[in-house]
């Protein structure tokens, strides 16, 4: 946006409108983005979003890297919850490769993926409350997020950026200790979710400033659109764990919550119901989960283990092609959604054969409900917009890619 | 299913198809994008899930197939159903726009404007949308260089904080 559009030229002329910079760098924008606000007393006449501050042109990088390269770019896809990114990516390259992984692999990323989802939606539903001036539901699940971060780095090492998947099955398999750990969690957490619902549902400022603020209609919501938390608030129960189900979700036994108005508060209602839920999938997850192998036994698409690397001929040359010339791609395209905390993730990759991909597009849950920004805040107050912003749950990293 | 109410409806509109690991494609001239654009919203395809496009520089420019596919990707909230279309495209033609019919073409297609440079005919706010007004090029073709080419990317860069001249890097 140029600085004529920003409309100073129209201040001049028109006094009572102000022209107001949210962000780039302002805490409660989620990531640098930015939204020029333009405003008459405190209600917004317009807003127009800005965004690219955080651009890193990943699907041009992809397209000079190895698909199980692309793995850690992933990662800082919707930082918030990368195990997901990881999950569904791979799941996209699993799909062109027309390749099954093994079911404790699966179980695995079940797991993890309703790890990262609660971790997802304290973040959104937290800060959204922090944003609005309520602290101290955001120390409460705090403390459980802690926790999912801490099983995370148990299991792959690393906090924030996982990189767990590996193209056929998982960079390695759970450690001692992280079963026990997840059910201390399954407890602590379904405390916490009670005490931040005692803290915020029936809290009369909580619900004064979140009833009735970016409600938005089933079929606008869909017209826009929006998937994930966003879409089943306003009413409609698409959840591709139920409808299109991947992973063997069709075996967990969920609910998937749906709100009435699709408003702020109808959102916090769907989070909140939705950490519940994946406390329910990963207790089923404990259950079952069944020893065996978590990567496929395909020395073609995955590594051989180290001890064959350096005593096998055939592992040695299976590793140096691995490497040197990459997964044998078939020519194809394939569209891959999986659900991610925000809605649907998807990966479509084009493959000419090649050890790269010709063509990597990652398709983010939360650029068209921002697109819809303008809408939704038209008319409200400068604090509904923070509110908004919040409940969208913007992660910059995904928006901008 | 969908094809077969396409071939029906819209008969000779799919000039080509084919059926990799499940998902569907047809691939459609653009003059006949937005008769079938009306007929998918009629069958329910609603949920417009993601515009982009692919870039195939080395593809000849022969009649109705150019050197850019516009792909979008549409899934029917009913029936579970995908479905994606692939419409060819030269380079400087433009497509017809679908925000008319749906809200989220708005920002996908300035993306696709942005990165790719295929201009959407009829789309009312048609900037970019991810990198800045003065860039130039479009960094998603296969020609554009990968680390950027120049530095910052700043030559006839016109913004005022460097006086139009280029930045030393």
């Amino acid at each position: 946006m140029t600085m004529d559009s920003i409309a100073l030229s129209r201040q001049m002329l028109d006094g009572d409108h102000m022209i107001v910079n949210f962000g780039p760098s302002h805490p409660t924008t989620h990531g640098t983005l930015r939204i020029v606000l333009e405003l008459e007393g405190e209600t917004i006449i317009r807003a127009t979003p800005e965004m690219g501050y955080l651009h890193r042109g990943v699907e041009k990088l992809g397209e000079s890297l190895s698909y199980q390269q692309f793995i850690p770019l992933t990662d800082r896809l919707n930082y918030c919850s990368s195990i997901m990114n990881n999950v569904g990516y791979a799941c996209a390259v699993e799909k062109l490769l027309g390749i099954e992984i093994p079911k404790r692999a699966q179980q695995i990323r079940v797991l993890v993926s309703e790890l990262a989802r609660i971790a997802d939606h304290i973040v959104c539903v937290g800060v959204n409350a922090v944003d609005i001036g309520a602290f101290t539901a955001f120390l409460y699940l705090f403390k459980q997020r802690e926790t999912v971060y801490d099983l995370f780095e148990m299991a792959a090492g690393q906090r924030l950026h996982t990189s767990f998947t590996r193209i056929g099955g998982l960079f390695r398999d759970i450690p001692e200790g992280f079963v026990p750990l997840t059910e201390r969690f399954l407890v602590e957490c379904e405390a916490a979710v009670d005490e931040c619902e005692r803290l915020l549902t029936h809290n009369p400022i909580w619900y004064n400033r979140t009833k009735g603020i970016g409600a938005i209609s089933p079929e606008d919501a869909v017209n826009s659109g929006y998937t994930g938390p966003c879409l089943r608030a306003a009413g409609v129960p698409q959840d591709l764990r139920k409808a299109q189900p991947y992973l063997g979700y069709e075996t967990y036994d969920f609910d998937i919550p749906v709100g009435t108005t699709g408003d702020v508060f109808d959102r916090y209602l769907v989070r909140i119901e939705e950490m519940r839920q994946s406390l329910r999938i990963i207790r089923q997850v404990l259950d079952r989960l069944e020893p065996g192998p978590v990567i496929v036994d395909d020395y073609k698409v995955a590594l051989p283990p180290k001890e064959k690397v350096y005593t096998r001929m055939e592992s040695l040359i299976h590793h140096f092609k691995l490497i040197m010339h990459g997964i044998d791609m078939p020519v194809g395209e394939v569209y891959s959604a999986t659900e991610a905390a925000n809605g649907e993730l998807g990966f479509y990759l084009v493959s000419d054969g090649g050890k790269n991909p010709y063509r990597i597009r990652v398709r983010p849950p939360c650029l068209p409900i921002f697109s819809s920004f303008e809408e939704q805040v038209k008319g409200c107050l400068i604090a509904d917009a923070v509110a908004v912003l919040g409940a969208m749950n913007i992660i910059a990293g995904e928006l901008d890619r | 299913m969908i094809i077969e109410h396409i071939d029906a409806q819209l008969p000779g509109a799919i000039t080509d198809r084919h059926d990799f690991r499940g998902d569907q494609t047809v691939v459609v001239a653009k003059g006949n994008l937005l008769a079938l654009v009306d007929l998918l919203h009629r069958e329910g395809f609603q949920l417009l899930v993601d515009i982009t496009a692919v870039d195939w520089p080395d593809r000849p420019e022969t009649h109705g197939v150019g050197r850019f596919d516009v792909v979008y990707h549409w899934l029917n909230l009913a029936s579970q159903e995908r479905l994606r279309v692939k419409v060819p495209v030269a380079d400087g033609e433009t497509v017809p726009t679908l925000t008319g019919r749906f809200k989220t073409a708005d920002w996908f297609e300035r993306e696709v404007f942005d990165l790719f440079g295929i201009r959407f005919e009829g789309h009312p706010n048609l900037k970019r949308l991810l990198t800045w007004d003065d860039f130039q090029g479009h960094a998603l073709r296969k020609d554009f260089p990968l680390d950027g080419g120049d530095p910052f990317c700043m030559e006839g860069c016109t913004a005022p904080y460097n006086n139009g001249e280029r930045a030393r890097g």
